[in-house]
């Protein structure tokens, strides 16, 4: 047993760390498949107290760490690039406390997205960023991504929705950012935190948002002969002045590959793309809207609209939705789920030429995306044991988001730079830039040990100096 | 525009044609076929009895699929881990019912299990004891009743309290949740062949079970009033062995099949329209049978029904009297999730008169009876208890209803333990009451009993 490892059991006792082979295996990625490597341990702290000693002791044994809840993520962020010592959150899992007058809950790292809105549903209340993940991915993960969701058109993302964090920082200091009245003094150091991927510490406990729950909500569903008349749609629909809570398109491929699965919600799978519209307020003022959708709808030749009947109804288009990504996995055995935001206005162009790059790279690519905000998810369909359909992968992975760039758009929208697009910085940031950043890491964790290689791009993890840098290459697959 | 969808839908444990080249762990072909299947998303994760008490990705659903891929691409060692996780899953299998992808869970870690066993991997007193059971006794009509029969005079006699501080802790535990062996003339046969009650609809056989004829013998008698008064003939084929389930579940794949193919055998010379089973596990096994033995499997796949499912198809046309009981119905497992079937118990029980169904929190998480599992994994299954029987105990029913002997027996030990003073039944039982408590019985019918 080395050194760490004795120091880890002592803090938190053997039963709460995991060091054998098989069992960090398991650990070596996260929702990327792409990108891996193998942990020096896993702990599971119960306690900030005893979060700060693991990071002193991986302070003194010259290891860095990564801070984990659920490992959905999608860009790679939970991997331990440097085999480092991976902090699992998930059963720092308490509700401290539900203020409802005051509409905000503090929680710690570990509670499940959609578990917190369960909690906080008897006082009429809810969180409202609403990942697709939300019945697997913790608060923590979802502060560290600024993680948001099909609402994120109304609600905006966890950075609009966290007032304060508790975080233990890179030299193991206990801090507390923000205030609970979610008015910052000084300089705003929760936004700085809030979507820094891990990077800049654990956070320990978030001081969160509670929204009410709408009086009325209507869910329709608008059925288009293909994506691009949908994202027409879109266009026409906030155009008119209208406010949706949501906005998602949901493409044939996408569709069928639902409607095979266990959250098959009797979508049309002869459509080309459905549109998903979710109206929510005063019930009054639902009906009206509803209309004005329609009839934006039909104008971009939608063959139907269906209205869902009541609550389950609802719950079932959400669900096809909210489990499109797993049910690619009847596709080929892996996906790879991209993530790019461009002006909503150019949507119908993008998509266009996506499909086209697409099949330019004989690549099975479907897209289901949160259409209101122009956050694109176009998801690639492949087998990671196939290295050359892995290499067209990658090529067409990095012409769509030079694409997404040259159009004025970002290479994310909500799942992070990670391993995944830390060598794409450059496309968005020049190197004053990218210092400007590093400078700012650097002022939490001037030595580097916490998530290293991830977000920025150092000479080190350069893909020009070093192309064989990213994790997988160090795993043989073949 | 891209094309659309060639290969929708799972590819399951077929091969697949086009894939590259890559060694793969002899014996583990089918395991790894159907990993291939998860996409690694994670939704499944809190679905997840033992994820969700531990917190570990490697006592989780994906995790264990990981690992079982690595291991049959052998990337990961095939050792102790891989051993501790096969045996700590329930094999509930809510990851199936949560995976949008059609992960075949529960068929793969069979299957792990199946080359654990192979492979010698599992040692100590417990699993020889285990596997003595699995093999010798329960697929042996007349020594699973001797063994019961010497049960019931141990129980008679205070034996088992007399010994009880002399015994490993694992066996003392067991002992207490056994409930009393029934008198013999509650377990004796069930006839051959029941007649149908009035104008006859069909011609049902049943699957009697080897613990179910034991333990929950009154729970047969019941299912086969309710069949006879619901206008079905029921043929009980005195040749008919145990399911197999077990059997698969412990990784003994060599005897699950042979069980199954024997079943295959009685039930189609039986020449009845369906096969129902009053127990899920039975019956998951049954329609699971076909990753066993195809052919013949298949065949037993597509006959078997719960008995729920069925009267819920067909429609329950004998009166029905008042039962004026609230009840939660809970899932058993390899119901809700081994076999699909949710709606059609709750809907029957609904029909009651005077019953309310209410509502408790996840009625359709494990109770951590799992088969044996109470036994093997004593602190895991206490957990999972814990949870059920918490939810249970904030909705205060007067009865607990639910379909599944290993269930019965675990809600009622465990219920009683914490004071819970709701009544465990088989919906069938309610069913029955409900019958018997009807008005106007029709004259000059005779009735099993
Ligand atoms: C099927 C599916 C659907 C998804 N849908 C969406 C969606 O709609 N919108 C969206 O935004 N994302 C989505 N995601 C991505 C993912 O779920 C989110 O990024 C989520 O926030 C990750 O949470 P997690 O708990 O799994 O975190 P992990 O994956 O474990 O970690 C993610 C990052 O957070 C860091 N982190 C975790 N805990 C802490 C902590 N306590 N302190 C500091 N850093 C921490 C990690 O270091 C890592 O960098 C989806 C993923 C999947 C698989
Ligand atoms: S839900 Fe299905 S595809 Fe997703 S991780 Fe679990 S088993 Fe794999
Ligand atoms: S079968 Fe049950 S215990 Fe086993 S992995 Fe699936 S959900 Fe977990």
């Amino acid at each position: 047993m080395s050194d760490l490892i004795g120091a880890l059991h002592g803090i938190v006792g053997a039963e709460r760390c995991l060091s054998r082979a098989e069992e960090l295996f398991v650990y070596e990625c996260d929702a990327l498949t792409l990108d891996r490597a193998t942990p020096a341990a896993v702990v599971f702290p119960h306690s900030a107290g005893e979060v700060q000693e693991i990071v002193r002791a991986c302070r003194a044994h010259d290891s860095s760490f990564v801070p984990r809840g659920a490992g959905t993520g999608l860009s790679g962020g939970a991997t331990a690039l440097e085999g480092g010592v991976v902090i699992e959150c998930s059963r720092m899992n308490r509700i401290r406390e539900v203020d409802a007058p005051n509409r905000f809950a503090v929680v710690e790292p570990g509670v499940v997205n959609s578990d917190l809105s369960k909690a906080v549903a008897r006082h009429g209340l809810f969180y409202a960023p609403d990942p697709s993940s939300q019945l697997a991915c913790t608060i923590g993960g979802n502060v560290a991504e600024n993680s948001g969701g099909p609402h994120t058109l109304k609600y905006g993302t966890t950075t609009n929705h966290v007032r304060a964090l508790e975080v233990v920082l890179p030299d193991g200091e206990l801090v507390r950012l923000g205030s609970a009245t979610g008015v910052p003094a000084g300089y705003d150091l929760v936004g700085a935190f809030v979507g820094s991927e891990g990077t800049l510490g654990v956070v320990t406990a978030a001081w969160v948002n509670l929204e009410e729950l709408p009086d009325g909500v209507e869910t329709l569903l608008a059925i288009f002969p293909d994506v691009v008349s949908a994202c027409r749609a879109v266009g026409g629909i906030i155009d008119a002045g209208l406010v949706p809570a949501a906005l998602e398109i949901v493409d044939r491929r996408t569709i069928e590959a639902v409607e095979a699965s266990v959250y098959a919600a009797g979508l049309p799978t002869d459509a080309g793309a459905v549109l998903i519209i979710e109206l929510d307020g005063l019930r009054v003022s639902l009906p009206r809207q509803v209309e004005r959708v329609r009839e934006i709808a039909a104008g971009e030749a939608a063959s139907g609209i269906e209205v869902a009947r009541d609550d389950a109804e609802r719950q079932r288009f959400w669900r096809a939705r909210k489990g499109a990504f797993g049910a690619m996995g009847r596709l080929a055995p892996d996906l790879y789920v991209h993530d790019a935001v461009v002006p909503r206005t150019v949507l119908p162009e993008v998509l266009t030429a996506i499909c086209e790059i697409a099949d330019r790279h004989r690549i099975k690519l479907s897209n289901v995306f949160h259409a209101g905000d122009g956050n694109l998810h176009p998801n690639i369909s492949f087998d990671r044991r196939d290295a050359d359909e892995r290499r067209r992968v990658e090529a067409a992975g990095a012409e769509i988001l030079e694409l997404c760039v040259k159009v004025g758009g970002v290479i994310t929208g909500e799942h992070g730079i990670g391993t995944e697009k830390r060598d794409f910085m450059p496309l968005l940031f020049g190197p004053d830039d990218l210092d400007a950043m590093r400078r700012l890491r650097l002022a939490f964790d001037p030595e580097g040990v916490c998530n290293p290689g991830k977000v920025l791009p150092t000479p080190r993890f350069c893909a020009e100096a070093n192309p064989h840098a990213r994790g997988y290459d160090a795993v043989p697959i073949e | 525009m891209s094309a659309g969808v060639e290969d929708a839908g799972s590819r399951g444990a077929a091969p697949d044609e086009d894939a590259p080249e890559v060694w793969i762990r002899p014996g583990w072909e089918d395991v790894y076929r159907r990993s291939l299947d998860c996409v690694h998303c994670g939704l499944c994760l809190q679905s997840c009895p033992t994820y969700v008490e531990t917190g570990r990705e490697i006592s989780s659903p994906r995790g264990r699929i990981y690992l079982m891929r690595g291991v049959a691409e052998g990337r990961a060692p095939l050792a102790d881990t891989l051993v501790d996780e096969a045996f700590l899953c329930l094999g509930c299998r809510a990851c199936e019912t949560a995976c949008p992808s059609g992960v075949r869970y529960g068929a793969m870690v069979e299957g792990a299990r199946r080359e654990i066993e192979r492979a010698g991997m599992r040692a100590g007193l417990a699993h020889r004891l285990e596997r003595f059971a699995l093999r010798s006794v329960v697929p042996r009509r007349g020594r699973l009743r001797l063994t019961f029969d010497g049960l019931a005079v141990a129980q008679k006699l205070r034996l088992i309290e007399l010994v009880a501080p002399l015994l490993p802790r694992r066996l003392r535990e067991a002992a207490e949740l056994l409930p009393p062996v029934p008198p013999r003339g509650e377990r004796r046969r069930l006839p051959g062949r029941v007649p149908a009650e009035g104008p006859v609809r069909g011609r049902v056989g049943l699957l009697s079970g080897c613990v179910m004829q034991e333990l929950f013998g009154r729970i047969n008698a019941a299912t086969v009033r309710v069949l006879a008064r619901n206008g079905f003939e029921v043929i009980v084929p005195p040749a008919q062995g145990c399911c197999g389930a077990l059997q698969a579940h412990a990784g003994e794949a060599d005897l699950a099949a042979d069980l199954a193919r024997h079943n295959a055998r009685v039930f189609a010379d039986a020449g009845v329209d369906m096969i129902l089973s009053n127990s899920a596990g039975c019956g998951a096994a049954m329609r699971d049978a076909r990753d066993w033995i195809s052919e013949e499997g298949a065949l037993l796949a597509e006959r078997t029904r719960d008995v729920c499912e069925w009267l819920d198809a067909e429609g329950l046309v004998a009166p029905l009297g008042a039962v004026p009981l609230r009840v939660c119905y809970d899932d058993p497992c390899h119901l809700v999730h081994g076999q699909r079937v949710e709606a059609a118990p709750r809907r029957l029980l609904a029909r009651i008169p005077g019953l309310e169904l209410v509502a408790h929190q996840d009625p359709g998480a494990c109770c951590g009876a799992a088969g044996t599992y109470n036994l093997t994994h004593p602190s895991m299954s206490q957990a999972v208890l814990a949870r059920k029987i918490a939810a249970l105990s904030e909705a205060d029913p007067d009865v607990v209803s639910t379909g599944n002997p290993g269930c019965l027996m675990q809600l009622r030990a465990g219920g009683s333990r914490a004071g819970l003073r709701a009544e465990v039944l088989h919906p069938v039982e309610l069913l029955d009451r409900a019958h018997a408590a009807a008005p106007a019985p029709r004259p000059g019918n005779a009735t099993y009993s």
